[in-house]
């Protein structure tokens, strides 16, 4: 081979899954890279022609646009129980939700709860920024205590407003769940696992395993009014103390996907 | 079709929808309506078929619309309370243009009222109900036959029309028995090219609600208003009984009709000229038939179990052309024979109507 040809090699593209357009997501958010590795993970486990995703209400609500596969747009916190309902009519397919703190830990804890246990085998992601970052930067069940946000102008006071909710912990003692883990994006050793992660639940998902969670810390810094790299040295310092990376579920027949 | 056998109300919509394709159920138990829910759980899963329980009613009937975006035939069925949760996943049906079947086997309300049989979800079920500008074509039948025939003819048009469907019940129906004719097994649909059934040598589908920009949201609603045209245009159905030489036309659908029925023919024997106008579509409401009517008779009686909510379409479909009675039974009460004969005799005796001719 000439070496010309050998520097023109492609070794960078869009993943087939991934829809050519811009997106509407802030500058810094992390809701692009895990859109991306998403779509190159349905890329490398073959499964496009046979994957359903279903976007929440909050900033990815618009994912269908994103995603070249088949998409659903679910009412607020409703994604696992039409998850459900698309993966039991159709069991051969791989159904995932893509859901924010808001819609997944507050409007919707009755669905998850419920799908996890059921061990629906469909998959979740779950993007976690502690804030509602659509309607404009109210409190969210993942909002650290103090946190200052525009309905806690005086920093959560756990008090009156109660604890930030830890996802993974709660849904990993179900009987349902396969695989829950909480994973961030904050550097590229941290991108790489949670690349990892989101392989191995649709490969839970693909042998039938049962629910599959994967958690991504992220950031928002929009509403946290901070820049992109503030926002990540943020995670680091306040929100990885209180949700610890990690793997909280990994059930029988898992480790050998 | 097979022979007639006796079935409860609420076993026979289950096995009608069974008969008519329908290959996923979610339900949530609640009286008057349960015995749908575990009928399904054993016959479902017998046929290869999806029968789940959900966690609660708001789960229920977004199981309903995934199911349903995969493009099967399904179903939930529910009671007032519950069907006032599943108000949010209807309203996302509807926009989302898929075609579903919901059953409400009403009780008495509101709140959570009680477990009688009741009207009270009229208003709810004829003129949206959940957010936004939509509505859904609701079937009223009055007897387990008629329930079977519905519940089929539900599906096939929601089908027709990618919408949902409603399928407008009570606690009495619900849980009577009757002889019953069930129809032939239908085949199972496959699904249509819109479905979610995975990218696979097509671009991607898309199922939403959400139209962000205005001009484009309104293209939607004026779809959807258009669909809903073409139901008030062609699917409008109602039954007349002895109404040809009537001086006095009741008014009733579903319990209240069958009621109605037996008082009429009390009311003939003493040789009132009585009769029967039944809508059988509670939207699209028969206006135009129903204001002939109004056109031949002396007085109308409108007989519900609700508090008259089914009164504003009887008012609206006259205009004023006839005095009107109303007679209505809340709470979960169901009227008697009698009751009603009491309201004709009323009539012959000159009472005054709720509302006058105009001009009178």
């Amino acid at each position: 081979m000439a070496e010309a040809e050998k520097l023109e090699r492609v070794v960078f593209s869009r993943p087939k899954a991934l829809s050519d357009t811009t997106t509407h997501y802030c500058p810094g958010c992390i809701h692009g890279i895990v859109h991306r590795l998403i779509a190159e993970a349905i890329d490398e486990l073959g499964i496009q022609e046979r994957t359903i995703g279903i976007a929440p209400v909050g900033c990815s609500v618009l994912a269908y646009h994103y995603f070249d596969v088949d998409f659903a747009e679910a009412a607020h916190g409703r994604a696992p129980a039409m998850a459900t309902g698309l993966k039991r009519v159709q069991p051969d397919k791989i159904v995932f939700t893509y859901q924010g703190d808001g819609d997944l830990a507050a409007i919707g804890t009755n669905e998850i709860i419920h799908a996890v246990n059921r061990g629906e085998n469909i998959t979740t992601f779950f993007i976690n920024n502690a804030i509602y970052g659509m309607t404009g930067g109210q409190m969210a069940p993942t909002t650290l205590p103090g946190q200052v946000t525009t309905s806690t102008p005086f920093g959560r006071d756990v008090r009156a407003a109660g604890y930030p909710l830890r996802v993974c912990e709660m849904v990993a003692t179900l009987s349902g769940a396969a695989y829950v883990v909480r994973r961030t994006a904050i550097n590229p050793r941290e991108i790489r696992r949670l690349k990892k992660a989101i392989l191995t639940a649709f490969k839970v998902q693909m042998a039938g395993l049962g629910y599959s969670l994967v958690e991504v810390v992220s950031n928002c810094p929009t509403n946290w009014g901070m820049t992109p790299i503030e926002s990540l040295e943020w995670i680091e310092k306040n929100m990885l103390p209180y949700y610890p990376l990690g793997d909280f579920k990994v059930a029988e027949g898992v480790e050998n996907l | 079709m097979s022979a007639k056998m006796l079935m409860k109300g609420n076993e026979a919509i289950a096995e009608s929808a069974i008969r008519a394709g329908c290959q996923a159920y979610f339900g949530y138990p609640i009286t008057p309506q349960t015995e749908v829910l575990e009928y399904m759980s054993r016959r479902m899963p017998q046929l290869g078929r999806v029968f789940l329980q959900a966690e609660s009613e708001l789960a229920a009937v977004n199981m309903l619309y995934g199911a349903a975006c995969a493009g099967v035939r399904a179903m939930t069925s529910t009671s007032s309370p519950g069907f006032s949760l599943m108000q949010e996943g209807i309203s996302y049906i509807a926009c989302s243009m898929v075609p579903a079947v919901v059953v409400n086997v009403m009780r008495g309300g509101p709140g959570l009222g009680n477990i009688q049989p009741a009207q009270a979800d009229y208003s709810q079920m004829t003129k949206g109900g959940g957010h936004g500008d939509y509505k859904v074509l609701t079937l009223a039948p009055s007897t387990i036959q008629e329930l079977v025939d519905h519940v089929g003819l539900a599906f096939d048009l929601a089908d027709k029309y990618r919408q949902i469907v409603f399928v407008i019940a009570d606690g009495m129906l619900g849980q009577m028995m009757e002889p019953v004719e069930l129809p032939e097994m239908r085949e199972l649909r496959s699904p249509p090219a819109w479905a979610l059934t995975g990218a696979k040598g097509r671009p991607k589908n898309i199922i939403t609600s959400l139209y962000l920009n205005a001009p484009e949201l309104e293209k939607i609603n004026q779809q959807l208003q258009a669909v809903f045209r073409r139901i008030e245009a062609d699917e409008v159905r109602y039954e007349t009984y002895l109404l040809d030489d009537a001086d006095i036309a009741i008014v009733a659908y579903g319990t209240a009709a069958r009621i109605a029925r037996t008082a009429i023919r009390r009311a003939r024997e003493a040789g009132i000229r009585v009769g029967l106008f039944r809508p059988i579509t509670v939207y699209p409401f028969p206006y135009e038939a129903l204001g002939e009517v109004a056109g031949r008779v002396q007085e109308m009686l409108v007989v519900e179990m609700s508090a008259g909510q089914m009164l504003e379409d009887v008012r609206i479909a006259t205009c004023c052309q006839v005095p009107i009675r109303f007679f209505g039974k809340m709470g979960g009460i169901v009227p008697l024979p009698e009751d009603i004969l009491a309201e004709i005799e009323a009539i012959t005796q000159g009472k005054p109507a709720l509302v006058a001719r105009e001009g009178a």
